[in-house]
């Protein structure tokens, strides 16, 4: 009976400094099965199968293997006791043709390569598997949908029994993810176990067997798919509210500020990461952005930002168009914009300079000449580092990137609210941020408001987003699927919306 | 198994001690081939200071052989700043000298000042040349500077050789491959040694001490360096700001060209640049980009090469002897960089830690 589980993980946890990633979780895979592991982003999702795939090593708990307590020090063990993790990001050779990237590294390659018999062996496989991978195609000629089966076949080749998948399914068109789970079910009826990391509960009910749903860091539960629906797993993902203690700002919204029409945009694969997107913003309010991460919520705010390109529709700012123009143009308008990035150090901040060179980088440009001058730049940093309480040992010489995280981000912000800006937006204000330092920021959003600034939040704790916002636009692969009032719909509602099961959404929400 | 790990950042003091340690450390070493070559050691390096220092024209020649280094180094640094890494200071060099000498050869009756300022800004416009079509391509196209820049010292090379060995070759020399040396009007002035130069290099000291650190160029250049996203972001036009930076970069390299030409070859050479454009590259790394060590480094291998030339002729050793001692010292040098930011650890060693 004991061998009925290839996989067991007992009471793993895994912190990272002090953020616990991983907490006492349990996680068990049975053979021949596909176990879906649901959660939002930061559930522990990754954490969980990296752990397994031998790329983290847990700082406790137990893992069994086919009956066998093991010690997975590495992703080579891990393969080598048949655990193969397929890679969010493709790792292959682009200029090598897929026969040469299963070859290259594999174990079973002696140094002179007989290519035909691993030709013959390939093929095979292929047919096994029902497959359709060209072996003599190059990888830069290939599709996503194909880099991500040669990724499967390389795994398999090497002799995997069970496999990870980590979102799979992102990248793909509806008919190329039918396609990945014909693959999944020939793999399971060849003796494979797979595990499938996702947050779209229609593919979690398509595919899986078992599901275990992850939330911050812990095991919610393990349910069977017949016994549940996307109601209920929605309502596990996301949780039960919530007691926050952010105090709704009531104040009585102004004009029409920002109003987006029919956005669209493309990323590098000419897949659509913004698909006609439209919503305005008024003076007085915080529109909150709801969705799974990578559903367009970066291309949307740097959208506006003037730092994507877009392809179709209009940003109109107080009647203004301003897309399609950068940030030198849309300033050069008379328009202050304010945007807080998500990558606060790569985008925000200037990593290796101090306080005042940070200040001064959305300052210098206002004085007159060639040269800089750092005499106001110095007098903002010190009222920013006083009136919000940054913690740093010194304003100058003191590169930011020795700060916390808190005090970066109070930093970040701080310099964008001085500059007194027309528009706000924030792409994860709170992310990484400890409670106190989270109320700080949530605070100085709200006072921001009461200045009848509009404010396009962009979230990812759905708690915050409702007591915070007076609105929350949900995203979805690049679409909206709902732009609703928090105060008249539930968090499961928002849930199913973020999962893109717009009509059940929609029933429960009332569009504002 | 060994394992290299970054160390803290360790204090002025203590990378001062370092370095030091690894420069007596270098001469000890480099006393073996000193000894090799008849020599005694002590007594050569004595020579070295006496020959750098010894008298008022030996100084000045420390000082010759410094100036150019300095601003090369400067040119590659404004470059460096911005991560564009200009591999082709020697190249830039070269059509820099060109560009002088073509003043020279099409305007050789201008008065010394109309000359000296012609010259230069023609080593300047044809150095910024040279570094703007890599740039150009790389704003443009983003394509890799570093292979470009340095094909592109091939060509400076060939089209130096071309006019020395044909276009512009002296008839007058009995067949001799070269150009014509300079009229007088075209040659740097000169006092106790010190030629002119001294003047460009202080100015230049003090600009670019400007530039890097109280300049809207250099702070663009340096946040473009540190964070593309971050300078798009805050709106620098990050393709003018490329084009800008090789125009200062490239410029200050050629205006090297002009100074070698008309201040101590006398003329344009294909073995102008004596290898002083990759040299820069050392000396703009090993001063972390900054202006202050730059001059402090410049002088210190300004030294080094004086010091090399003088112990040739002063104590009869072969020139190879004298480039091993360079030789190993810079690589001593190199290797106390590599000490100074990380540490070599054992295994046993960190699982007892762990």
């Amino acid at each position: 009976m004991n061998n009925e589980y290839v996989v067991r993980m007992k009471n793993i946890t895994k912190s990272f400094g002090q953020v616990k990633a991983l907490d006492h979780v349990e996680f068990s895979l049975k053979k021949g099965e596909v176990h879906a592991i649901l959660g939002e982003n930061g559930a522990g999702k990754s954490s969980l199968m990296n752990v397994l795939s031998g790329i983290y090593m847990p700082d406790s708990g137990s893992i069994e293997i086919k009956g066998e307590t093991v010690r997975i020090p590495s992703p080579k063990s891990a393969l080598s006791l048949g655990i193969g993790m397929l890679p969010q990001h493709y790792k292959l050779v682009d200029v090598f043709t897929a026969l040469e990237n299963v070859a290259a590294g594999s174990q079973k390659i002696t140094p002179l390569i007989n290519r035909k018999k691993i030709l013959d062996d390939m093929g095979e496989l292929n047919k096994s598997f029902g497959m359709d991978i060209d072996l003599n195609k190059r990888v830069s000629e290939m599709s996503v949908a194909e880099k991500q089966s040669l990724e499967i076949f390389k795994v398999l080749y090497r002799g995997a029994d069970i496999l990870i998948l980590d979102e799979p399914t992102a990248v793909l068109t509806p008919q190329e993810i039918d396609n990945l789970f014909c693959i999944i079910k020939k793999m399971v009826s060849n003796g494979c176990s797979v595990i499938i990391i996702t947050h779209k509960l229609e593919e979690v009910m398509t595919i899986s067997d078992r599901i275990t749903i992850m939330r911050k860091g812990q095991t919610v539960e393990t349910v069977n798919k017949d016994e549940t629906d996307a109601q209920e797993l929605a309502g596990l993902m996301v949780g039960d509210v919530m007691e926050l203690d952010i105090p709704f700002a009531v104040v009585e919204r102004g004009k029409k500020s920002l109003e987006v029409k029919d956005i669209t945009a493309y990323d590098r694969n000419k897949v659509a990461v913004l698909n006609h997107v439209s919503f305005d913003i008024y003076e007085g309010e915080i529109l909150g952005v709801a969705g799974i991460a990578g559903s367009g919520q970066k291309e949307l705010c740097e959208g506006i930002a003037g730092l994507y390109t877009l392809k179709s529709g209009q940003i109109l700012f107080n009647g203004e168009n301003i897309l399609g123009k950068n940030p030198e143009a849309i300033h050069d308008l008379g328009i202050s914009l304010s945007f807080v990035p998500e990558d606060r150090l790569g985008m925000g901040l200037v990593s290796s300079m101090d306080i005042i060179d940070n200040v001064l980088l959305k300052d210098y440009r206002s004085t007159k000449g060639l040269t800089i001058s750092k005499t106001r730049s110095r007098e903002k940093a010190e009222k920013l580092v006083e009136k919000l309480n940054v913690v740093t040992p010194a304003i100058e010489n003191h590169a930011v990137s020795l700060l916390s995280g808190g005090n970066i981000q109070k930093v970040l912000l701080g310099r964008e609210i001085q500059l007194n800006p027309k528009l706000l937006i924030t792409a994860y204000a709170t992310r990484g941020l400890d409670v106190g330092s989270s109320q700080i920021i949530y605070e100085l959003l709200n006072d921001q408001k009461r200045k009848l600034k509009p404010i396009l939040y962009v979230g990812e704790d759905l708690d915050v987003l409702m007591s915070l916002c007076d609105r929350i636009l949900v995203l979805c692969e690049g679409q909206v699927t709902g732009i609703v009032n928090p105060r008249e719909t539930t968090k499961e509602a928002i849930g199913l919306l973020m999962s893109g099961v717009k009509e059940e959404g929609e029933r429960s929400c009332t569009i504002s | 198994m060994y394992h290299i790990i970054k160390r803290d950042e360790p204090s002025p003091r203590q990378k001062l001690i370092i370095r030091i340690l690894f420069v007596l450390a270098a001469l000890a070493v480099s006393s073996i081939f000193v000894v090799f070559a008849d020599a005694n050691p002590l007594q050569l390096y004595i020579g070295i200071i006496d020959g750098c220092f010894g008298s008022l024209y030996r100084f000045a020649a420390t000082i010759e052989k410094m100036v150019p280094l300095m601003i090369l180094s400067f040119g590659v640094m404004v470059a460096f700043k911005m991560r564009f890494w200009n591999i082709g200071a020697e190249g830039q060099f070269l059509m820099g000298a060109a560009g002088a000498a073509a003043v020279v050869r099409f305007f050789p009756n201008l008065p010394l000042p109309a000359m000296l300022l012609f010259t230069a800004l023609a080593a300047f416009a044809a150095g910024a040349i040279w570094l703007l079509i890599p740039a150009f391509f790389k704003a443009q196209f983003g394509t890799n500077e570093t292979l470009f820049t340095l094909m592109l010292n091939y060509i400076a090379l060939a089209f130096v050789t071309a006019l020395q060995y044909d276009f512009w070759k002296d008839p007058a020399a009995n067949g001799m491959p070269k150009i014509a040396n300079f009229p007088e009007n075209a040659q740097l002035p000169a006092s106790h040694g010190f030629n002119l130069s001294i003047l460009f290099a202080i100015l230049i000291i003090v600009a670019m001490y400007y530039f890097m650190n109280r300049s809207k160029i250099g702070f663009e250049i340096t946040v473009l360096g540190e964070s593309e996203n971050t300078a798009r972001y805050i709106g620098i036009n990050v393709k003018k700001t490329i084009l800008t930076a090789a125009v200062i970069s490239g410029g200050l390299c050629g205006l090297v060209g002009m100074i070698q030409a008309t201040g101590v070859s006398g003329t344009l050479t294909t073995e102008i640049t004596g290898g002083l454009g990759f040299t820069a590259i050392i000396v703009a790394w090993l001063s972390g980009l900054k202006v202050p060590y730059i001059v402090i480094n410049s002088f210190a291998f300004g030294v080094l090469l004086q010091g090399a030339s003088y112990i040739q002729t002063a104590f009869q050793i072969p020139g190879s002897v004298a480039e091993m001692i360079q030789g190993t010292i810079l690589f001593f040098i190199l290797a106390s960089e590599f000490l100074i930011q990380y540490r070599v650890v054992s295994d046993r060693h960190k699982e007892e830690v762990a």
